[in-house]
């Protein structure tokens, strides 16, 4: 099972009608990681079907999110600092890193953007 | 039947050359006393502004003004646009500035610009500082380097307006009222295809102005700098560094805004905004 405030994000996710419905014609598997723990995520039709903590052996995925514990912490604050607030921020930073294939994570940009910070609204734990 | 409540702003269509090219330019304006000609930030329109034009207290020393650029909000491209690229460069924001200055006669006007606009001010310090009251440059800086790649702001299997509203939401800090975080971002999602884009050839590469900044002189015009907390595009560090090169030039680092400050919360903005309109004003007695 995902551990911390990443376990929260398949059910905030499909909870969340407008993101689903908004990610209706989205079909990938990405790479999500938090320091030191990896999940491979597999969003189908807009809605999380499901989230594989690691080790993965021989992981196949489209495109791959990975920032320090300490930056998602950051982000995932109920009003994150400035830096630390969105993903593009944390990209041109360094804190953050995009690799792979980038084309659903740009032509979904909103998506992705509300996807990951589902966590905040949801009052995560602040932790400095 | 009661009087409609319209707000103050009046918009027109003003005909005009613009490097030997004839133009529709549209206009808005609220307001008399000093001309506050305001310039929105790429990608983006003049409804930025919409804030500023309902404030009362504003409206009621300033005329404030703000156009759309060519190919922005209701201002069309040039007749011919569909056989090349759109790309703004400094000579023609600079010539379109001043010919709207021209046309509607105003005189030494204080001209406001955000992000490009803050850019574009730096340009009109150096080139025709006599014509202007003051400058305000709003999340400015010499220079702004390209964090990702232009590219996907432009291309048929991405769609421009999500991609422009979503990539630019995260330079809206996140505390503004989502009424105004919405709207602001709605003007991106209305841009043409490849507008924002081509504004961003001006932000990153033809605007540099890094090593010219020695030569503006703010005693021949004030420069006032305001930058957002929340602004990672052009940062309070990137607003420091320009401030700490130009003598005389006045920073405020606002809090709890981001890269359009005057459409993410314009009361808060104003409450930045008004010491300077005073001191620019007192100067003018």
């Amino acid at each position: 099972m995902p551990q911390g405030i990443a376990a929260m994000l398949p059910e905030l996710a499909n909870a969340n009608g407008e993101l689903v419905r908004r990610g209706r014609f989205l079909e990938v598997t990405f790479l999500l990681e938090i320091g030191a723990d990896a999940y491979l995520i597999r969003i189908h039709r807009g809605r999380l079907e499901s989230m594989e903590p690691g080790p993965h052996v021989q992981p196949r995925w489209t495109f791959a999110l990975r920032a320090p514990a300490a930056a998602w912490a950051k982000f995932w604050q109920a009003v994150p600092p400035p830096g630390a607030h969105d993903l593009i921020a944390m990209l041109k930073s360094g804190d953050l890193r995009l690799q792979g294939d980038q084309h659903p994570f740009m032509a979904n940009l909103r998506y992705f953007k509300e996807l990951l910070a589902l966590p905040r609204a949801a009052g995560a734990p602040e932790r400095r | 039947m009661a009087a409609p409540q319209f707000e103050a702003a009046l918009g027109r269509y003003l005909p005009l050359e613009i490097g030997g090219k004839r133009h529709r330019l549209y206009l808005e304006e609220a307001g008399s006393g000093i001309p506050l000609l305001c310039l929105h930030t790429a990608g983006s329109d003049g409804r930025q502004f919409r804030g500023l034009m309902n404030d009362k207290a504003l409206t009621s020393q300033f005329r404030v003004i703000a156009f759309d650029l060519p190919w922005h909000g209701k201002s069309s491209p040039p007749a011919g646009w569909q056989e090349g690229e759109y790309r703004l460069t400094s000579r023609a924001y600079l010539d379109t500035v001043m010919a709207v200055i021209d046309a509607l006669g105003l005189e030494r006007p204080v001209c406001m610009g955000c992000s490009i606009g803050g850019r574009i001010v730096l340009h009109l310090a150096l080139e025709h500082p006599q014509r202007f009251r003051a400058l305000i440059g709003l999340e400015s800086a010499a220079h702004a380097q390209a964090y990702y790649d232009l590219d996907w702001l432009h291309r048929p299997d991405v769609h421009g307006g999500e991609v422009c509203g979503a990539m630019i939401s995260g330079l809206i800090a996140p505390m503004v009222p989502p009424s105004e975080r919405w709207e602001t971002i709605w003007h991106y999602m209305q841009g043409g295809p490849g507008v924002f884009k081509g504004d961003l050839h001006f932000y990153t590469q033809d605007g540099d102005v890094r090593g010219r900044l020695s030569a503006i002189d703010t005693q021949a015009c004030p420069l006032y700098l305001l930058t957002g907390e929340y602004d990672y595009s052009c940062s309070p560090a990137d607003s420091r560094e320009l401030a700490a090169r130009i003598k005389g030039a006045k920073l405020t680092v606002m809090e709890r805004l981001g890269h359009f400050p005057m459409s993410e919360d314009p009361p808060l903005f104003l409450s930045y905004l008004r010491p300077i309109l005073a001191e620019i004003r007192a100067a003018a007695r």
